[in-house]
């Protein structure tokens, strides 16, 4: 497929061929993904976090750990980072405990990252990607974030604990992966589940996901070899360009046959503008962070009849959507992927298709004005949820469309004004006098007005160019200011052309 | 009224007396701040005395009672505290160097709830540095005296407090439990020390050592006064999820409050007692005798798990303690020493200079016993037999209403006569220790003074119940309380008070 020409490797399917050697490699690949929940609050503590805000400005005494201050769990954290689990179809524990991981570190202010180590609150679960693969997962568990610390050329740290305290689920998958596509597959499906059931706002730019790889290769059939960790990718290109780098490097490194240059356990960091991984630290074994359970909170439960309320909460997860749509309502695959990327979207259409009866032209209008609208900025409205207009209006707007009464300019002039207004689509229709004129006598008249402006082109359409009529139309359009049906225009023009052939 | 006259009154008599009108809260308070004043230089009972808050806290009391408001339950009380409890705006340095000059950005919940009964704040005592230690000399500042034999130890680790509440500067001070660092010092000092039930009383704002263990500990003398401060001080606080999820502690109602026939008082028969010094046990003996006399019956009870609770809560404690203390490290509380520029640097140099020598001790000890490949065998034995020891108490309470021990195997011991010694020091919480574990409440309340030709010493009985049972210990304590002939001795040193 592609050949990676310093290396001598050229890729085939998921395979990688040397081509000095001859051997077939592949790699292993894991994900970690910290999402940040979606809470008004931090994780043990009252203050809320906002992305941006003035350095520590949104801190107190327990979550710069100050002595003597004390964790109390964020009930809302808790229910999310459940809708999360059962959403990725995990199992949830009915007992799951905090631990402490102790280390040294200027932006983690107790000295210790309370989290959950042997007990998570969620174990299984997967996701099914589009290629068919299937990408298990581990575990799922609850854990702070650490505050943001800054190192400045003038020997300072900068240190800023806005963050630190923040709710994170981290997930982690099977090592089940091979590729950077699928890697980006399963972080994008992964991503639009979490925003989907609400967990998470997902946004990478922020933050609010952040990915470890975990990769090595072997030679074909032979045992997994040595793992090493790429840290802090938050980006999908970064994704997909750190395991791009890391698979040949680790290969180049096998093959040179000395073993001091084979790759050792180690974490390391993607250099973007490079476009390459490097070294951070070299692991002695593992760390020993001291993982001790957290004496300050009690075993979290999440009784079962809760845990099975949630469940029932839970949205019907996009895939499934996109599914339904195109095999049930008939939609493009291209239509069901615009409707299903948002939760509102997706529920908007469904009570819109529902009431119109008619899935096909709902979809068409949300897809290329209503979500047009919210993707400019002429409308005051950044999702579906801030414009005054509702489902029964569009499907009102629609059937109004079906019974002729107003032609497809027209409506579009509505809709707009419903989306500014929230007005009624009948109410619009008079207020902007924009019914169409369907008496055929009036229509005649324009018709036969437009015959006589422009006789060379009811000449050429005689001749044979049907397509000239276009500009007949267009006359009697101007004439009756937009109203006249075109559809019966065209029919008239047509036949008065014809029977004027007669004549 | 002479000054000296509100001097050894109770917490309940001052208030009664202010309400009265017999004293104003400013001459309570500034009697008591005399008795600080007159002892303190010699005893090193409080760290630091805030008397001019103290008093300006008094005048505004004085002025609500005028306006007839205020009638909390400790209304005009003088109260202090131990260096380790967070109040907005004063300095909490936990007896120790590196958090010397760290000001509290909050007050803690349990202060919160004494200021709002009306105490007044006199200041703040002396204690083993985080409160690690059984005799006080592990502070980094001052190390408080016996008042009995001041070549003696107050006992620890709140030894100020106790020191305080013995010579009557305050009639009831706040400690902190750990493993026996108020009933200790309560039975070597002659007063009363209560550790309620674990998460009675909220944690948020005491300064933690061991987490699943520390419980703040009132000091009186009288029993009749832990009963009021664990009154206004116990109930669930949101902010310790630790806090047990009930009301206020209430005491028993006087008909029930009176009985104590067919009571059973377990006697802990064990091995260990060889170890106790004939002079504790004859006068815990006296006391149970009148514990009979008035009814109760006797039962000898064993616990079979009760000599590993030393080995087992050094290890419990530890852990929590190197965790909880990770965060002084110069970078955001406290003091900072800058070492060799770096990071890393920094955190050493701060940990090193900083910390006394019991505290990096315990760090390192605790940081062993959770290290990769040997937490199993230490961390995780010692939670096992914690559920043993938990499951001998439960056992035992089937059986009998309260368990009798000494507080202490020995009277005061000379300063510096352990301080060399760890183990000896460690293994004088003997008797203290098994209830922390457990999670019990576990009272010590004086039983006399031993008498020999070294002088004439305070001996604590202790009296451990199940879970919740604080009103039952209570009951004990007063009817014994009641029964003496004469008053709770006082320290001859203290010649102003009769």
């Amino acid at each position: 497929m592609s050949t990676s020409s310093n290396s001598g490797l050229y890729r085939e399917g998921n395979e990688w061929v040397s081509e000095s050697s001859g051997k077939r490699w592949v790699a292993v690949i894991g994900l970690e993904v910290h999402a940040q929940l979606n809470t008004r609050t931090k994780l043990f503590c009252a203050c809320e976090y906002r992305f941006g805000a003035q350095p520590n400005s949104q801190i107190c005494p327990v979550c710069t750990g100050q002595p003597g201050s004390l964790p109390v769990l964020n009930g809302e954290a808790l229910e999310l980072a459940i809708r999360a689990g059962l959403a990725l179809e995990g199992t949830i524990a009915e007992r799951s405990k905090f631990d402490r991981k102790n280390y040294f570190y200027c932006d983690i202010p107790k000295n210790y990252q309370i989290t959950q180590y042997d007990e998570p609150y969620c174990r299984g679960g997967g996701i099914s990607l589009e290629s068919g693969r299937r990408v298990r997962l581990n575990r799922i568990h609850i854990e702070e974030d650490a505050g943001k610390s800054t190192h400045t050329s003038g020997n300072f740290t900068l240190v800023d604990l806005n963050r630190a305290g923040v709710p994170l689920i981290e997930s982690v998958t099977e090592a089940d992966m091979d590729n950077a596509e699928d890697a980006v597959a399963y972080v994008t499906a992964l991503r639009e589940i979490l925003v989907y059931v609400g967990a998470s706002s997902a946004d990478m730019e922020k933050g609010e996901l952040r990915c470890d790889v975990n990769i090595s290769v072997h030679p074909v059939g032979e045992a997994w070899r040595t793992k090493i960790e790429i840290k802090n990718l938050n980006s999908f290109g970064h994704i997909a360009g750190s395991i791009e780098h890391e698979i040949p490097r680790q290969i180049a490194a096998w093959e040179t046959g000395d073993p001091e240059r084979y790759p050792v356990q180690e974490t390391r960091l993607f250099d973007a503008q490079l476009g390459i991984t490097r070294s951070m630290r070299k692991k002695e074994g593992e760390a020993d962070y001291r993982y001790f359970p957290e004496p300050d909170l009690p075993p979290i439960t999440a009784p079962y009849n809760r845990v099975e309320e949630l469940r029932s909460l839970l949205p019907e997860l996009p895939a499934a959507r996109r599914a339904r749509y195109m095999t049930s309502l008939g939609l493009s695959a291209y239509d069901a992927g615009v409707l299903t990327a948002s939760h509102d979207v997706a529920d908007f259409f469904e009570a819109c298709a529902r009431l119109s009866k008619e899935p096909k032209e709902a979809a068409n209008w949300i897809s290329n004005e209503v979500l047009r609208a919210i993707s400019g900025d002429e409308f005051d409205a950044q999702n579906i949820d801030e414009l005054p207009i509702k489902p029964f209006d569009l499907s009102e707007l629609i059937g109004l469309l079906r019974e002729g009464v107003v032609h497809s300019n027209g409506a579009r002039q509505i809709l707009r004004e419903m989306m500014k207004s929230g007005k009624a689509a009948g109410a619009l229709l008079l207020e902007l006098g924009l019914q169409q004129v369907q008496d055929e006598g009036s229509l005649k008249a324009w018709c036969a007005q437009a015959l006589q402006q422009k006789p060379e082109v009811a000449q050429q359409v005689r001749e044979g160019k049907e397509k000239a009529v276009g500009a007949l139309m267009g006359l009697v359009m101007q004439s009756s200011k937009g109203k006249a049906n075109p559809q019966r225009v065209r029919e008239l023009l047509l036949q008065m052309i014809a029977e004027s052939d007669v004549s | 009224m002479s000054l000296a006259a509100p001097l050894g009154l109770s917490a309940r008599a001052l208030r009664e007396a202010i309400l009265a009108g017999s004293f104003s809260v400013l001459e309570v308070t500034e009697a008591h701040l005399a008795q600080i004043a007159k002892h303190n230089s010699e005893l090193q009972a409080f760290q630091r005395v805030d008397a001019e808050s103290a008093l300006a806290r008094a005048r505004e009391l004085d002025a609500a009672l005028a306006r007839g408001e205020g009638n909390g339950p400790l209304f005009g009380v003088p109260v202090a505290l131990k260096a380790n409890m967070c109040v907005q705006g004063m300095e909490t340095n936990c007896g120790s160097r590196i958090l010397e000059g760290y000001i509290a950005p909050y007050t803690a919940s349990f202060v919160q709830k004494l200021l709002d009964a009306g105490a007044v704040l006199l200041g703040v005592t002396e204690m083993d540095e985080f409160a690690m230690g059984s005799s006080g000399e592990n502070s980094a500042f001052g190390c408080p005296r016996n008042p009995w034999d001041t070549q003696l130890t107050a006992g620890g680790s709140s030894s100020g407090a106790a020191v305080a509440v013995a010579t009557r500067m305050v009639p009831i001070a706040l400690g902190s439990d750990t493993g026996g660092s108020v009933r200790q010092p309560a039975a070597f000092c002659g007063i009363y020390g209560l550790k309620p039930t674990y998460g009675r009383i909220s944690r948020y704002g005491l300064v933690a050592f061991g987490s699943s263990l520390d419980q703040v500990s009132p000091f009186a003398h009288t029993a009749g006064d832990l009963e009021l401060v664990l009154e206004v001080l116990s109930g669930l606080d949101e902010r310790d999820s630790t806090s047990l999820p009930l009301p206020a502690f209430e005491p028993e109602r006087p008909a029930e409050a009176q009985r104590l026939v067919g009571l059973k008082v377990g006697v802990l028969k064990h091995e260990l007692n060889a170890d106790v010094a004939p002079e504790v046990l004859v006068q815990c003996q006296a006391q149970l005798e009148r514990l009979e006399a008035m009814g109760a019956e006797l039962m000898e009870i064993e616990l079979p798990h009760l000599s590993y609770a030393i080995p087992t809560y050094y290890v419990v404690a530890t852990a929590e303690a190197s965790s909880n203390l990770g965060r002084y490290d110069g970078s955001l509380f406290g003091k900072r020493i800058e070492g060799d520029g770096s990071l890393t640097g920094m955190f050493e140099a701060t940990r090193n200079g900083a910390f006394g020598d019991e505290v990096k001790r315990r760090i390192l000890l605790g940081t062993y016993v959770l290290s990769a490949g040997y937490a199993e065998a230490w961390y995780g034995k010692a939670q096992r037999v914690r559920t043993l020891l938990r499951r001998d108490y439960a056992a035992a309470f089937e059986a009998v209403d309260v368990l009798a021990s000494p507080t202490a195997p020995t009277t005061a011991f000379r300063l510096g006569a352990k301080k060399e010694d760890a183990l000896a020091m460690y293994l004088s919480d003997l008797f203290t220790v098994p209830a922390s574990l457990a999670g019990l409440p576990a009272l010590s309340l004086p039983a006399g003074l031993t008498s020999n030709d070294t002088g004439c010493l305070p001996v604590g009985l202790q009296l451990v119940g199940p879970a919740l049972s604080e009103g039952r210990l209570l009951r004990l304590a007063r009817a014994l309380e009641s029964s003496q002939t004469s008053a709770l001795p006082i320290p001859p040193l203290c010649t102003e008070i009769r």
